[in-house]
């Protein structure tokens, strides 16, 4: 059976690619800082030797749209374009192309739908910066097959959060199972506090430091139950009005496991939002 | 009411660059003609196979053409495309991140809960 090499939880940040390689007057003065603290993360997942890359992420209405909205979403085709006008618009973000493993993939939608996830799936999906962004991060050089599975963090009515906890079990489970001798990583990118186009966007740190700090806590410790006994559907409009990305993070908790702790914690606070990053190697998945 | 066609409005004129020019230098023309030509078209259908009833209010017609965010955000449209939009119409003329600071300034008077943006 496959072995689940790392799991990965991060935030996705899209100014990190223009950050990371502007120079002279361009390159902000965090810049620095934020690239070592990259690049002492992405060794996280490279001495995991992953073969496969399972990646969790949330299109932000560019293919997936109101008039047709899945709710947890897998893609499952032989490759992926990636990166869209808007992004390239905004933030200088480059066009991409990924393999993808579609033999991962219809194993993923096959016993996903077995075990209760009525799990949409698309054959042509081009895929945003919730996911490059991590690639961009975590595996720059972009050679490994992936399969991206996209949830709904930010079109109301969304899954519960006790649901993605619940994805986020099983999807580690499936790869568990999945009859195949490659190395998985399960990646997957969310958001702490955020708000984006209200009030209290773009300000010197995130909006809501003190959910941060308690998130950070939450996910370090793998403490899967103190999460869902605070979080809500309703609650996470509090810290940010796009703070229903923590999901996503809450998703990654069910990956790694109740109780576990992360073996590799970072953060970084940055103006608009802190960034933070979590590696984890389950037990089966040591290092070769 | 219509939140999604607000949503449709800012979504389809966000990913067309022609589009933003032109809701950039002539907004009431703009709205104008995309309230005519696209707001029933059902996207990734036959251009025949047209929506029949969707239309703006008056009020959302007129934020619009005002390129109101606040307004937007006040009549519950989701604030992460009109803000994708607006950078993109607006940001040029600013210094970094001006644009986006003086956005958020102008809806200081606005508290939790916010409008509802589920459509």
């Amino acid at each position: 059976m496959a072995t689940v090499a790392a799991v990965i939880a991060s935030t996705h940040h899209p100014f990190y690619y223009r950050a990371s390689t502007s120079v002279g007057a361009d390159r902000p003065p965090f810049a620095d800082e934020w690239v070592a603290k990259i690049e002492a993360f992405r060794a996280t997942l490279t001495r995991a030797e992953p073969d496969v890359l399972l990646m969790v992420g949330s299109d932000h209405f560019h293919q997936l749209w109101l008039d047709n909205m899945p709710q947890f979403l897998v893609g499952k085709a032989p490759f992926f374009d990636a990166n869209w006008h808007n992004e390239e618009r905004e933030f200088g973000l480059p066009r991409m192309r990924l393999a993808g493993d579609e033999s991962l993939a219809a194993h993923i939608l096959r016993s996903g739908l077995d075990a209760g996830f009525d799990l949409a799936f698309s054959n042509e999906l081009r895929i945003d910066h919730s996911v490059t962004c991590p690639i961009i991060t975590l595996r720059p050089q972009a050679d490994l097959p992936i399969v991206p599975v996209y949830t709904n963090i930010f079109a109301p009515p969304m899954p519960q959060p006790s649901r993605f906890v619940a994805l986020g079990r099983a999807l580690r489970a499936m790869v568990e199972a999945w009859p195949s001798d490659k190395r998985v990583a399960i990646v997957g990118t969310g958001h702490l506090s955020l708000e984006l186009g209200g009030p209290r966007q773009f300000g010197p740190h995130g909006p809501d430091p003190e959910f941060d700090r308690k998130a950070v806590a939450w996910i370090a410790n793998g403490d899967v139950e103190g999460s869902l006994a605070e979080v809500t559907l309703d609650s996470l409009h509090a810290p940010g009005n796009a703070t229903h990305g923590f999901m996503d993070f809450m998703l990654m908790m069910g990956a790694a496991g109740d109780g576990v702790k992360a073996d590799y914690v970072d953060s970084l606070d940055l103006f608009h939002t802190m960034e933070a990053y979590f590696t984890w190697y389950p037990s089966g998945g040591s290092v070769r | 009411m219509s939140k999604y066609l607000l949503d449709k409005f800012l979504y389809t004129v966000d990913r067309d660059p022609v589009l933003v020019e032109q809701y950039r230098t002539e907004p009431a023309h703009l709205v104008d003609w995309w309230e005519r030509e696209m707001a029933c078209v059902l996207l990734n259908c036959h251009t025949a196979e047209k929506t029949t009833w969707l239309s703006f209010t008056p009020e959302e017609r007129r934020a619009l053409v005002k390129r109101d965010h606040v307004a937007l955000f006040e009549l519950g449209a989701h604030p992460f495309l009109t803000l994708t939009l607006f950078i993109a119409m607006f940001e040029r003329d600013h210094g970094p991140l001006e644009y986006q600071i003086a956005y958020a300034r102008a809806m200081d008077h606005l508290h939790l809960p916010y409008p509802d943006i589920a459509t």
